[in-house]
């Protein structure tokens, strides 16, 4: 029996991710890249909650990577925008003094 | 319930607006074929009978999350009339590494049973009693951390008075 | 399932009925006559203006983004009418029927924002931008009063489903309805009309209809809180690069928008397609106009019923729009975090307190 269709996808956009992650230098770029591993985890919870229907448990724990992703959102943005007020970039590689200018 | 045409499509509109994102440099059209991930994701979420969840990742992804990205991409660029890119970097070992971990996951996941999706009633009902008695630590201790990290953030990003913008 | 054959027509009469309305009552308020050249009382002025604007050209600015730009107003005008698909238009008329369709409804609405930002940074053009970085800012605060306001609601009838909600609220309340909520010793279920309705099942609603409306207010960016839009500053915000009939998307948008939380407040808070008529002894007000469960009657009925109620709803928007000042920024976000929301969530716990009490 093949893969299914949920558990292929989770894996397409969880190594999409990855790539945006491993590829991209601006700092913004790379949270959708871990936005994107998010969702992945939370197609496979719901999927394989579906496949039990008398339990909630995937669904809960989607519910709950949801929030948390939002809360991680919210902290690195203000990181972002503290990163940008200080070096004047977003470019990761360029972000690499530890004293500030 | 077999897996349908329309499972296809919205599958068919993750992986579309996926590649899109993986191939644009575009920061700001990355963050909008976001949406559609986001959409297409939530469409299969409700083939999954998972109707709540659904409508959770719209609202918090689409109306929270994706916000804050669009926001954040343009508080940190000078509106100069051109469009905002993103720098690559070690694309071809990136690219490699991810499709390598794609054929890895495939095959690894080979041997899963699958079987087919079927009807929960009253979904919503169920869920909410589990949110309110089984999961009732997990769901207080995610309350906590989401005001953990709205003070948080409020407090990195405050514009402090003798700095500068 | 079919309510999309009835709403894709309303939305788009009301929109011009709408605007039609909108100058005669802001003409009536400012004593003036208002249009008054094009037909009768100027009734044909709204075709006048849109025979014009499907011959004006389709402007992209130069320096646009023009994929985002010509996206805009489509996003904007889908998420509204996606909207309307689970609104019940009457007992046996439902929407897509969703478990789940208040939520359903908050979150599709949140959609519009993304049309805005992509108007506001895709026409280049710092009034664009300033007008769609406040709009952004004022729905998303907005969204969290908005957001709770209905989850008192939906304390209160037990479900999110709208038709459950539109159901509980008259003659066929699966519930006993007692007068006012409180006085358990008249029960007034076969009474129906307008005590049957949540407001006065539960007059604790009421502070939470004031919240809702005040935020719904700012959801459709309508005065006072039309900051986006302030045309002394911004010329006309987020649209204002826009010409000929994307342009008239974004009316369609607005007024679609108006429609929607309209017919959102009737439905939470009015009786939904229940008639207000009650029935009193012999004279069986809320049975004739109500029509018999399923019948050809109960739909007209009930299309009327939401219709006037949503309608009076916008006339209050209207009403609004044309005698109070705009908010100043700062006030707009004091009012929406430091006093609505405190407000909302006391409200919360006073339902659920409420709830609890009544239930036995």
């Amino acid at each position: 029996m093949g893969n299914s269709i949920y558990i292929l996808l989770s894996a397409f956009v969880f190594s999409a991710g990855v790539a945006l992650v491993l590829t991209r230098q601006n700092v913004i770029a790379v949270l959708i890249g871990v936005e994107l591993v998010f969702n992945s985890a939370n197609i496979n919870f719901v999927y394989f909650n579906a496949l039990y229907p008398e339990r909630l448990d995937g669904q809960f724990f989607a519910l709950v990577v949801i929030t948390i992703a939002a809360a991680e959102t919210a902290l690195a943005l203000a990181i972002i925008l503290k990163l940008y007020r200080t070096y004047h970039t977003t470019n990761l590689d360029e972000i690499s003094s530890l004293v500030e200018e | 319930m077999d897996i349908g045409i329309i499972h296809y499509i919205f599958a068919a509109l993750v992986v579309l607006s996926v590649l899109g994102i993986l191939v644009t440099r575009n920061l700001l059209y990355a963050a909008f074929l976001l949406v559609l991930t986001f959409l297409g994701v939530a469409g299969l979420f409700v083939l999954a009978q998972a109707d709540f969840v659904a409508v959770t990742q719209l609202m918090i992804y689409i109306g929270g999350v994706l916000i804050l990205l669009v926001f954040g991409i343009m508080l940190t660029n000078r509106v100069a009339g051109q469009p905002i890119l993103t720098q690559l970097n070690r694309t071809v070992l990136g690219v490699l590494f991810s499709v390598a971990l794609f054929a890895s996951i495939v095959y690894l996941t080979q041997g899963f049973q699958t079987t087919e999706i079927v009807a929960a009633p009253h979904a919503i009902q169920r869920l909410g009693m589990a949110i309110l008695t089984d999961y009732f630590i997990l769901f207080e201790i995610v309350g906590v951390l989401l005001l953990v990290a709205l003070v948080g953030a409020a407090t990195i990003a405050r514009f402090k008075g003798e700095g500068h913008g | 399932m079919t309510t999309f054959l009835f709403f894709l027509p309303l939305i788009l009469t009301n929109a011009v009925l709408g605007i039609y309305a909108e100058r005669k009552i802001s003409a009536f308020i400012q004593d003036r006559m208002g249009p008054m050249e094009t037909g009768k009382f100027g009734i044909l002025q709204t075709t006048a203006d849109i025979v014009k604007l499907i011959q004006k050209e389709d402007i992209v600015p130069a320096a646009a983004d023009w994929k985002l730009f010509k996206l805009a107003p489509v996003i904007i005008f889908t998420a509204v009418f996606s909207g309307f698909a689970v609104i019940p238009l009457s007992g046996a008329w439902d929407g897509a029927g969703l478990e789940i369709g208040v939520f359903y409804l908050l979150a599709i609405i949140s959609l519009d924002v993304l049309g805005i930002l992509m108007a506001g940074w895709g026409s280049n053009s710092k009034f664009s931008l300033f007008g769609a970085l406040r709009s952004v800012a004022q729905i998303i605060s907005y969204e969290v009063p908005l957001g709770l306001s209905v989850l008192c609601v939906v304390m209160i009838t037990q479900s999110l489903d709208l038709q459950e909600i539109s159901l509980s609220q008259g003659l066929q309340s699966p519930n006993a309805v007692y007068l006012f909520g409180v006085v358990k010793s008249m029960d007034v279920s076969q009474w129906g009309g307008v005590f049957a309705w949540n407001i006065v099942q539960a007059p604790l609603l009421i502070p939470v209809f004031v919240i809702f409306f005040i935020a719904s207010l700012a959801e459709c960016n309508r005065a006072p809180f039309d900051l986006p839009e302030a045309e002394s500053e911004l010329i006309a915000g987020y649209h204002t690069e826009y010409s000929g009939f994307r342009w008239a998307f974004f009316m369609l948008a607005e007024y679609g928008m108006m429609m929607l939380v309209s017919m959102l407040a009737a439905i939470l808070f009015f009786g939904a397609w229940n008639t207000p008529l009650p029935n009193m002894g012999v004279v069986k007000l809320a049975d004739w106009t109500t029509g018999a469960p399923g019948s050809f009657m109960s739909y007209i009925w009930g299309v009327f019923w939401l219709l006037s109620k949503a309608l009076i709803g916008m006339f209050m928007h209207m009403w609004i729009r044309w005698t109070y000042p705009r908010l100043r920024i700062d006030q707009l976000m004091n009012l929406s975090w430091k006093y609505l929301t405190p407000a909302s969530i006391l409200l919360l716990l006073l339902c659920g307190i409420w709830r609890l009490w009544m239930i036995a």
